[in-house]
């Protein structure tokens, strides 16, 4: 009878794992900056999906291409059409994993430094990535961000001779979100 | 007992292996991006907001002003004396503004008759996929123009409002892949002063249009305005272009029997002929302005 009770609440506890682990955001942030002396490019997209499992530490991003926003709109056309090719690439994601995960309890108000690695897929090239982030944890909710550089040339983005003192060959990534339990 | 524990774990084991927390949250993701594919709006149908003489979908961007600068130079066939045409130059110089993202004003003065033109270019409805299916980009373009040439004909009594020509034309366009767009522009065109009585006031035509990519940045371009009613001596328009993407700009470099580069002018008044070698080569250059960040 023990082994049974046993048995039944493993049983639950994975039944349990997908339910109310996962946290999640809808309205990330992914922002990028490229800066060369001659011209600063930032862009930001505010419509970016993120989710944790919280208890394997498996962690996504994804955004659409297309939802990218920048000052200048022939910049944000230019970056459609001729880099990103966004009608054909029309998504980049990133999925992976905190490594450190037994250092950050969800639970616990705190500020969690975490390391990050997975593979970041965009322009339809997959490359392992790792990064440095940080995990906030303050009165039940879950703050995470992340800052990372990706060199245009690992993604085959092509950067014409003519444009090559505007745009850098490496370019700083941001993601910031604001988790909740996934519904 | 034995076989049900036994079956307990095994039941708990497949559950965990279906769960695969990985997959699980990819498939989360995906059907999240799923939802917020709303509509997906078609862009860069042409390059620029002319396709050669005549005005293509695309609107100026919201709080961008665009500052054209067109040069028209003589026909070849004036020969090496008039070093093919390049001895001759008239322009247009025209301040374009995105008001709203589906509003666009402007105004410009061109060399040919000493005219001035105003317009307006509003988004009537996008092409879209995804969540709204909409299979063409509908604008409507309408413009005014003033010809301020002093009038050599004596015999012709001139009111202030003589020399005023009116344009509507409604820009039918769809990109059809990422490297072929094509356009129909059913246009009228209406003259306040006709140079013999039995000519029409309303002139009607139709344009078609069409350019292909031939590189990520360089497209050909081809127009041909074919007149429904037309003026004694008048022949249709034809032209063919390049557009070329610079960066910050975009040049257009255009081949053409039409001197005048408003509406009124190239597809009413061209005289010049393909055949016999009356070819105008032109360029403009398109220099945007953000003026305010549209993010803010």
């Amino acid at each position: 009878m023990k082994s049974l009770l046993f048995s039944a609440g493993m049983l639950m506890a994975v039944f349990g794992t997908t339910a109310q682990d996962v946290i999640q955001d809808r309205t990330a942030r992914v922002k990028f900056f490229s800066t060369t002396p001659v011209e600063n490019i930032d862009a930001v997209n505010n419509e970016a999906t993120s989710f944790i499992n919280t208890k394997t530490g498996d962690i996504v991003f994804a955004v659409l291409i297309k939802s990218f926003r920048f000052e200048k709109a022939l910049m944000e056309e230019h970056f459609n059409e001729n880099y990103m090719e966004s009608s054909k690439y029309p998504k980049s994601d990133f999925k992976g994993k905190i490594n450190n995960l037994n250092e950050v309890n969800f639970q616990k108000d705190g500020e969690y430094a975490v390391k990050v690695s997975g593979n970041l897929t965009m322009h339809g090239v997959t490359k392992p990535v790792t990064a440095d982030g940080k995990i906030t944890v303050k009165g039940g909710k879950v703050f995470a961000t992340s800052k990372f550089k990706v060199k245009l040339d690992d993604y085959k983005i092509e950067r014409p001779a003519v444009v090559a003192n505007k745009i850098a060959d490496t370019i700083e990534v941001t993601v910031e979100a604001d988790y909740e339990p996934k519904k | 007992m034995r076989i049900f524990y036994a079956f307990l774990v095994l039941l708990s084991s497949t559950i965990s292996a279906f769960a695969q927390p990985d997959d699980d949250l990819s498939k989360l993701l995906d059907e999240s991006l799923g939802e917020q594919q709303q509509i997906d709006y078609t862009t860069a149908t042409f390059k620029t907001t002319r396709l050669i003489n005549g005005h293509s979908n695309e609107q100026v961007a919201f709080g961008v002003l665009d500052l054209r600068i067109s040069h028209r130079f003589g026909a070849f066939n004036t020969g090496a004396y008039n070093f093919f045409g390049l001895d001759q130059a008239t322009m247009r110089m025209a301040l374009e503004y995105g008001l709203t993202p589906w509003l666009t004003i402007g105004g410009g003065r061109s060399t040919y008759e000493k005219t001035y033109d105003g317009f307006l270019k509003f988004r009537i409805a996008r092409q879209s996929s995804g969540k709204r299916n909409m299979p063409v980009s509908l604008n409507y373009f309408t413009s005014m123009a003033v010809r301020t040439l002093k009038s050599t004909n004596p015999a012709i009594t001139e009111f202030p409002t003589s020399n005023f020509f009116y344009t509507h034309q409604l820009l039918i366009s769809r990109k059809f892949s990422e490297s072929f767009s094509l356009l129909i522009a059913p246009t009228l065109v209406h003259r306040n002063l006709v140079k013999t009585a039995s000519e029409d006031h309303d002139l009607f035509s139709i344009g078609f249009g069409g350019r292909l990519k031939l590189t990520r940045r360089i497209s050909i371009n081809a127009e041909y305005y074919y007149q429904l009613n037309r003026p004694e001596g008048v022949v249709d328009c034809l032209s063919i272009g390049f557009d070329i993407e610079t960066g910050g700009h975009v040049f257009q470099l255009s081949f053409t029997n039409a001197p005048a580069m408003i509406e009124r002018g190239f597809i009413h008044e061209t005289t010049g002929r393909w055949d016999r070698g009356d070819i105008i080569g032109g360029f403009c250059i398109s220099r945007n302005f953000t003026l305010f960040d549209p993010r803010d």
